[in-house]
This record gives structure tokens, C-alpha cells and sequence, in this order.
């Protein structure tokens, strides 16, 4: 009888191991399996290239102007950057403070909301007005656009402190830097790291719409100057390799996260799943 | 004769302005030094108002609070609070949860970076005393709730206060885990002789762990009744069987009951 349970317990692990592996390489099958479908369409129904470009066509420009699309992604890439990072700045102080006052929260969050309303892509040329065209439009445009779930996640994670530890705190002595250094900023780090995951993708939307609208370089540029010479599948190309750096820095975000707060997703196999988007 | 302890003198308590809820009014009572109270009564009664108004978070709209001789006007640290929820927090172990108070209060704040084995060791033996030895290294996530709540314990007696106020503390355990946490609570009070103030909705506990049982009238709370609890120390939960303690619990329960429909006699 043992020996059968060792083996059901044996088949049962085995089970679980190849559920592992399925998983693993699941995102992999479905983009493969995405692409495929997508050249068989092109195929079968003879689009123009001008229309929608097969995956081998846009991977055959990839190729040819590997260069200028490797010069503009890494501009995009630094421009996006240096927008979150000023975005992380600002928004984890600005959470702070709206998370810990009230008053600070009544007086600022409808300006806020109002602010985070306008389409970003209408900033964009009082930003060259201001700046000139170039590197300062596109990552202002990637600060304001990311700067904003990240207020209002780390404000929520500050603003739900429990009743109940604050007056344990508060009777102890505990001034409310106290209360926001040894609770509030823990406490609202898991909500800060799901933001980051948030902003770090629509900072990308940020300094993209900004150099098609006014640059000379980065990727949304190139896409720009490739559609006007009508090469699609460039465009294309473009566009799967800003994927790509999205999904890159995604991956970045949630490591960064798995590391730092891994108590707030104990017991589950996977926090993507948990806190994604 | 010395003064009492704690001495709150006709206070009243009303929420949000002058139209706004009247949670106390002309409630008075005194503690002595080192006794443990017991203060029952029906739901919203205002009992967790009066834990609020002792350890100082929120001023009375009349009347006095006094502790250890002196006025109340703000937090009072020399207290120690611990609630129905355990609020541990769940990034810290259970050590580290414990300590939490020393990186607040002073003169423990400022010693503690200096004697840090010292407090740690202090820690240690605190959740020995509660049965939670070997435990130090988990975080609050690993641990039962009937654990867990020991745990805040400790966090509520680490800076050695002089007053203990609980607010149903056990009210979210199961029976038998409660049952145990009582006989906790009376270990930790023989051992340290703190004053303590047990807010609770349950009468065995109120009558087994209490030295005297304080009953609350209904909303606008104020004591209306006591009831001292004779049995020395330590008392055994089987006590808590027998017809004469189950007869004091009946006349408390009695005596509630008629708070609740609002037409009390003042015993006192």
C-alpha cells in the first residue's frame, strides 16, 4: 500500500512538474503562436504590405535598419527612463503627503484629477514652446503621464493605516513622521511597486507620443519618418520593439518587487498574478 | 489611604460638535494601583471611547481624567494598548513586531541602539512568559490568530507600562484559544502587577480575570454598577464551573439586561 501511495505521490509531483513547465513556456507558445497566425492571414488573404505587413517582412526590415532602430530605441529608452524616474520622485512624495494630511488630500486631489484628465498629447508643444524639441518634451511628457497612479497608490497604501495601530502608536509618543516612517511607507509598498508596473509602461506612451509629435530622434520619431516614406513594415517595427521594451521593463519592475515585498503576496505561486496591471 | 491610580471624574465625551453623539456622559470611576478592572457592558456603550479618553488620544468634552496623579492632556505613554485586531506588522517578525514600541517611546527610543541586546532579551523572555518561545524569528502571517494576538501582547507590555488598556482583546479568538489567552493575561498580570483596564463584552472573562467587574449603562455610557470579584489569585479555569462564579456572572448578566432597556438603578 506504501508503495503504491509513493507512487501516486510520485505521478502526482511529476504532474505538477510538467504544469510548471507548461507555464513557463506558455507567454513564449502564444506569441509564437500569435505571429503565426497572423503571417498565415497575410499569406491566405494576400494583404499589401502597405496595409499590414507579415511578421517575416517586418522582421526582414528589422534587419536592414537594425541600426537606426537600435540608436532610436535606446533614446526612447533613456528619454522614458529619466521621466519615470523623476515620476517615482515626485509621486512617492506627493503620495506621502496626500496619504498623511488631509488637508493636503482636499486641497490637491481635484486639481490632480483634473490634471491627469488632460490628454497628455496636447501638453506636448507648450513642452516644446518651453523646452525646444528633443530629449526634455518626450520625458516630460513620460513624467506627467506615469507620475499620477503612482500618488494614488502610495496615498491609499498611507491613508489605510489601521485605526487601531495608530492610537497604539500615538499613545506611545509617536509623532506622525514616526507613524509614516515605521507604518505608512512599509505598508504602502506593495501598492507602490503595482504602480510602478502601471507607470513604467504608460511612460513609454509618454515619450513616444512626444517625439512623434516634435523630435529628431527615438523611436516614435523613426516610426514617424518611416510612415511618411510609407514603410510599414518599419513601422511595425517600431512598434514590436517598443513592445518589447515595455514587457522588459515590466519584467524589471516585478523583480524589483518580488525582492523587496514579498510578505504582501505570501501564498500565492505567482504576485503577477495578484497585483498585475 | 493612596490616591487612585487612575480617577476619571464626571466625564462626558461627544463626537463631531455640539449637535453631534453623545458617547459618555457623567461617567466616573477609579482604579487602584496595580487592581484589575473590568469594564462590561451592552454594544456601543462608549466603552472603547473611555480607553481613548485614558490613554489620552482624545481630550473629554467635560470632566477629568486623572492618571498617576496627573492631569491627562495627551498621549500618555506610560500606558500600553492592545485590541481585538492584533495589527502586527506583517514585514516585521514577530520580534522585531514586539520591539516596535521601544523605537517610539522615550527614554527606550534613545537607548535602544546602545542596549539593543539588552531590550532584545527583554523581548524574549516577554514571549516566553506568553508561550510563544521559538516563535521570534516568524512573521505574523506563520502564526495563528490566538498567537498572533499573543504576540500584540507583548508588544503591549515591552515598555513596561504602568497601565494596561484593553479593548477585546480575546473578543475575536475561539473559545479555547480564548480560554488559554485568559490564563496568559493572568500569568502576565501576576508577573507584573501592572494596572490594567479590560474593556469586554464576555462576563466569565470579566469575572475571572478581574479583581472588580464595572458595568456600563447603554449609550450615553456611564458606570452604574460594580461588582467585586472575591477568588484569589491564581484562579483555575475550572472555577469558572462552579455555581458560585456562574452566580455572579448571572447577576452581571442581570444586571446588563437592564441597562439595555435603559432603566438602571444606580447601585453605587
Amino acid at each position: 500500500m506504501s508503495a503504491r501511495s509513493a507512487r501516486s505521490a510520485e505521478a502526482l509531483a511529476e504532474a505538477a512538474r510538467r504544469r510548471r513547465r507548461l507555464e513557463n513556456a506558455l507567454p513564449w507558445l502564444v506569441t509564437i503562436g500569435m505571429f503565426a497566425v497572423w503571417e498565415a492571414a497575410v499569406r491566405l488573404f494576400d494583404i499589401p504590405v502597405f496595409i499590414l505587413p507579415a511578421p517575416t517582412a517586418i522582421a526582414e526590415s528589422m534587419v536592414k535598419w537594425w541600426y537606426p532602430l537600435m540608436t532610436n530605441s535606446w533614446a526612447t529608452l533613456l528619454t522614458t527612463f529619466v521621466g519615470f524616474i523623476m515620476a517615482v520622485g515626485f509621486g512617492l512624495s506627493l503620495g506621502v503627503l496626500i496619504g498623511s494630511s488631509v488637508l493636503v488630500y482636499r486641497g490637491l486631489y481635484p486639481l490632480l484629477i483634473a490634471f491627469n484628465s488632460v490628454p497628455k498629447v496636447a501638453v506636448v508643444p507648450i513642452l516644446v514652446i518651453w523646452f525646444g524639441a528633443g530629449f526634455w518634451p518626450a520625458v516630460l511628457t513620460a513624467f506627467l503621464i506615469s507620475f499620477f497612479p503612482i500618488v494614488v497608490n502610495v496615498a491609499t497604501g498611507i491613508a489605510t493605516v489601521e485605526p487601531e495601530l495608530r492610537d497604539v502608536l500615538r499613545a506611545l509618543g509617536a509623532r506622525p513622521i514616526d507613524i509614516i516612517m515605521k507604518v505608512g511607507l512599509p505598508r504602502a509598498m506593495p501598492y507602490f511597486f503595482a504602480s510602478l508596473k502601471v507607470a513604467i509602461t504608460v511612460a513609454f506612451v509618454g515619450s513616444i507620443i512626444s517625439e512623434t509629435v516634435a523630435a529628431n530622434e527615438g523611436i516614435g520619431h523613426l516610426m514617424l519618418v518611416a510612415s511618411s516614406r510609407f514603410d510599414v513594415p518599419l513601422v511595425f517595427a517600431g512598434l514590436i520593439v517598443t513592445g518589447v521594451m515595455g514587457v522588459l521593463m515590466y519584467w524589471v519592475a516585478v523583480t524589483i518587487e518580488e525582492r523587496t515585498t514579498g510578505w504582501a503576496t505570501r501564498g500565492q505561486n505567482d504576485p503577477r498574478l495578484a497585483t498585475g496591471g | 489611604m493612596t490616591p487612585p491610580f487612575v480617577q476619571i471624574d464626571g466625564v462626558a465625551m461627544r463626537y463631531g460638535g455640539v449637535e453631534g453623539t453623545l458617547a459618555l456622559r457623567q461617567a466616573s470611576l477609579d482604579v487602584a494601583d496595580g487592581e484589575f478592572v473590568a469594564v462590561v457592558g451592552p454594544s456601543g456603550c462608549g466603552k472603547s471611547t473611555l480607553m481613548r479618553l485614558v490613554t489620552g488620544l482624545w481630550p473629554p468634552t467635560e470632566g477629568t481624567v486623572i492618571v498617576d496623579g496627573r492631569e491627562v492632556d495627551g498621549p500618555l505613554s506610560i500606558a500600553g494598548m492592545a485590541f481585538q485586531n492584533p495589527t502586527l506588522l506583517p514585514w516585521r517578525n514577530i520580534l522585531d513586531n514586539v520591539m516596535l514600541p521601544l523605537e517610539v517611546v522615550q527614554p527606550h527610543r534613545r537607548l535602544l541602539r546602545a542596549q539593543r541586546g539588552m531590550y532584545e532579551r527583554k523581548a524574549r523572555d516577554l514571549l516566553k512568559l506568553v508561550g510563544l518561545e521559538g516563535f521570534e524569528a516568524k512573521f505574523p502571517w506563520q502564526l495563528s490568530g490566538g498567537m498572533q494576538q499573543r504576540a500584540s501582547l507583548c508588544r503591549t507590555l515591552v515598555h513596561d507600562p504602568r497601565l494596561l488598556m484593553l479593548d477585546e482583546p480575546f473578543g475575536a479568538l475561539d473559545v479555547f484559544t480564548r480560554e488559554d489567552l485568559w490564563d496568559v493575561m493572568q500569568a502576565v498580570w501576576l508577573a507584573k502587577k501592572p494596572t490594567v483596564i479590560l474593556v469586554t463584552h464576555d462576563l466569565k472573562e470579566a469575572v475571572y480575570l478581574a479583581d472588580r467587574v464595572l458595568i456600563m449603562s447603554s449609550r450615553p455610557g456611564r458606570i452604574i454598577a460594580e461588582r467585586r470579584v472575591p477568588y484569589p489569585r491564581p484562579r483555575r479555569l475550572e472555577q469558572t464551573y462552579e455555581a458560585a462564579f456562574q452566580a455572579i456572572v448571572h447577576e452581571l448578566r442581570d444586571q446588563i439586561a437592564e441597562a439595555r432597556r435603559g432603566e438602571a438603578t444606580d447601585v453605587r
